[in-house]
């Protein structure tokens, strides 16, 4: 048993992703208010490389050829006998399609406490995890003995995990990978599709708001008189009224718009975390208290059926 | 092929939330329960495989408020077998949760479990993993497509950026759905009102729900913003004239 802060590096294809470096940001204050060493846990085969920006005490390197590329099954082995013989006094996931995979059957292979949706550390060592589409916050005391944690982005930012020297790394040893249940086929890249939305400077987000599929003309009109490009939530993806390439969001693209206006987005902390980069969030929604009103810089509390047809005749008009 | 889906149900954050008394857990008494969004992906996602493929489903849902709709809509859409499992469980947390689901299921010889990846209020990880592990089943989560081949699955699992990766899964497995391959069925009241006169929900009483695992809450609060937006206010035409000048100012105009 010691105090030492475990995060386990996310990486897809050869790049270090993000929530990463979120998570090694959320160790660094951890260790320092329970006077622990932040260890990366780094699980690949001729992936030593990887770890070259990490800003921690320790990287374990586990490699094998099972761990090449991210599957439940041989992560779940590998990091229970990890765990289980060293006794950390948390381990940090993210609560993505690869943490959130693992950390629960190790809580209940292991017998450890599990804390999900985690934001950020409080200065004396609690967890405050971020539930309820981000309207409610829960907070604790880190559960005892080793506390597995999966890590939502918001709560700091990537930069502040990274760091240009990393340390020394130490080799661990891999337990059999064999009869593993669970084997990666093929990735399938992303649909390019007709525009990428990650690189438009104006986009027109709509959400649940927009009701059903014959509203979307509305927002594609607002956009062609803007000069934009429509964009999306999740629901409004899931329904198959717009293609999968304008999904803006946790499985989507991250966009750095000029305006982001959203129409009917509520403002649940997987869409929230993509659109963080825009210069200017200018939001539409008839809940004065959803969560978009909180990070947009403009807000207008109306109904957008009300405003949609009428912006878009004000925007031809100042066009011709 | 036997496919069993889980139900969640979870508070319609459409209503106003509200802490309770003890200043740690939300005050859950007007609450109105509905199908976790994700499970409703999960459950179409079972009918899917169904109507494909050949085989039953059977539904698993928790004895709380809105159960029985919630069941009978899952029949009118072409569910096979409805389970309510008796218990309190509105302040049930999710290793309590998957272990009374892992007891339930243990006599229905399962193949394949679907349930939704994750719900708006899991504070100890989702329910499909931790059914997986107590059952002692590979789980795949955040999929958004299957389809079954001969004792295995083939699913595809969303990553960030809209990568996907196509799995090979043995099974029985679980799988965290995160959205069924078409959006889940719609259902005519009259069809379901029909099928209450039918269908059959059996009951089972939970095995003693154990919450080990989860951690304890010390207190719960709305989150207070550190800043909110600039409101513009004004009729639709007074809002679209402020926003044309928004525009210009902004240089996209």
């Amino acid at each position: 048993m010691s105090q030492d802060i475990y995060v386990v590096i996310e990486h897809l294809q050869g790049q270090v992703l993000d929530i990463s470096y979120t998570m090694l940001a959320a160790a660094r204050e951890l260790a320092q208010s329970i006077n622990g060493k932040i260890v990366a846990a780094l699980l690949g085969h001729n992936a030593k490389n990887l770890a070259k920006d990490f800003a921690d005490d320790q990287v374990l390197y586990l490699d094998h050829a099972a761990l090449e590329e991210f599957t439940s099954d041989a992560y779940q082995k590998a990091l229970a006998e990890l765990i289980g013989k060293d006794q950390p006094r948390a381990v940090l996931f993210g609560n993505t399609s690869i943490g959130a995979d693992v950390a629960s059957a190790l809580s209940i292979r292991l017998g450890l406490p599990l804390v999900s949706s985690c934001r950020n550390f409080t200065t004396d060592g609690k967890f405050v995890s971020q539930i309820c589409g981000g309207k409610i916050m829960a907070e604790g005391e880190l559960p005892s003995p080793t506390a597995l944690v999966t890590m939502v982005p918001g709560g700091y930012q990537p930069d502040q995990g990274r760091n240009a020297a990393s340390p020394s790394i130490t080799e661990s040893a891999v337990p059999a990978l064999d009869s593993l249940r669970v084997s990666l086929s093929k990735y399938i890249e992303p649909e390019t599709g007709d525009v990428d939305i990650s690189k438009e400077q104006l986009l027109i987000a709509v959400g649940r708001g927009i009701q059903m599929k014959d509203n979307i003309e509305l927002a594609e009109n607002l956009a062609q008189a803007i000069g934009g490009v429509v964009c999306a939530s999740r629901p409004v993806i899931d329904q198959g009224w717009l293609a999968t390439s304008r999904l803006v969001g946790k499985s989507g693209k991250q966009v750095k718009p000029k305006i982001y206006f959203a129409m009917g987005i509520s403002g649940a902390p997987e869409h929230v975390e993509s659109i963080m980069q825009s210069d200017t969030i200018i939001a539409v929604n008839t809940d004065p208290k959803a969560p978009i009103f909180d990070i947009a810089k403009y807000g207008i509390q109306m109904d957008i059926f009300e405003l949609i047809e009428v912006l878009t005749e004000h925007l031809k008009a100042v066009k011709v | 092929m036997n496919i069993v889906v889980l139900v969640k149900l979870v508070p319609d954050l459409v209503e106003e939330l509200t802490i309770d008394a003890s200043g740690a857990a939300l005050d859950l008494t007007f609450a109105r329960w509905i199908i976790n969004e994700f499970d409703d992906h999960a459950l179409e996602q079972g009918i899917l495989i169904k109507e494909k493929s050949g085989g039953t489903v059977t539904v698993l849902a928790p004895d709380l408020e809105g159960a029985d709709d919630v069941l009978f809509t899952a029949a009118a859409k072409g569910v096979d077998r409805l389970i309510k499992i008796k218990g309190e469980f509105s302040a049930m947390n999710n290793h309590a949760l998957s272990r009374v689901f892992a007891s339930a299921i243990q006599g229905l010889q399962a193949d394949l479990i679907l349930t939704g990846v994750q719900a708006h209020n899991d504070l100890d990880g989702s329910a499909g993993p931790l059914l997986a592990e107590c059952l002692q089943m590979p789980y795949v989560g955040y999929v958004s497509g299957v389809s079954t081949n001969d004792g295995k699955v083939a699913v595809r699992k969303e990553y960030p950026g809209g990568l996907l990766a196509e799995m090979e899964v043995t099974l029985p497995a679980v799988l965290g759905i995160q959205a069924a391959e078409q959006p889940p069925r719609y259902v005519a009241v009259s069809k379901v009102r029909q099928t209450m006169k039918t269908a059959t929900i059996e009951e089972q009483d939970a095995s003693d729900p154990d919450p080990c695992g989860g951690p304890t809450i010390g207190r719960m609060f709305q989150p207070e913003a550190t800043a909110h937006a600039e409101m513009i206010t004004g009729s639709p035409e007074e809002v679209s004239r402020k926003l044309v000048d928004l525009f210009k100012e902004l240089g996209v105009l």
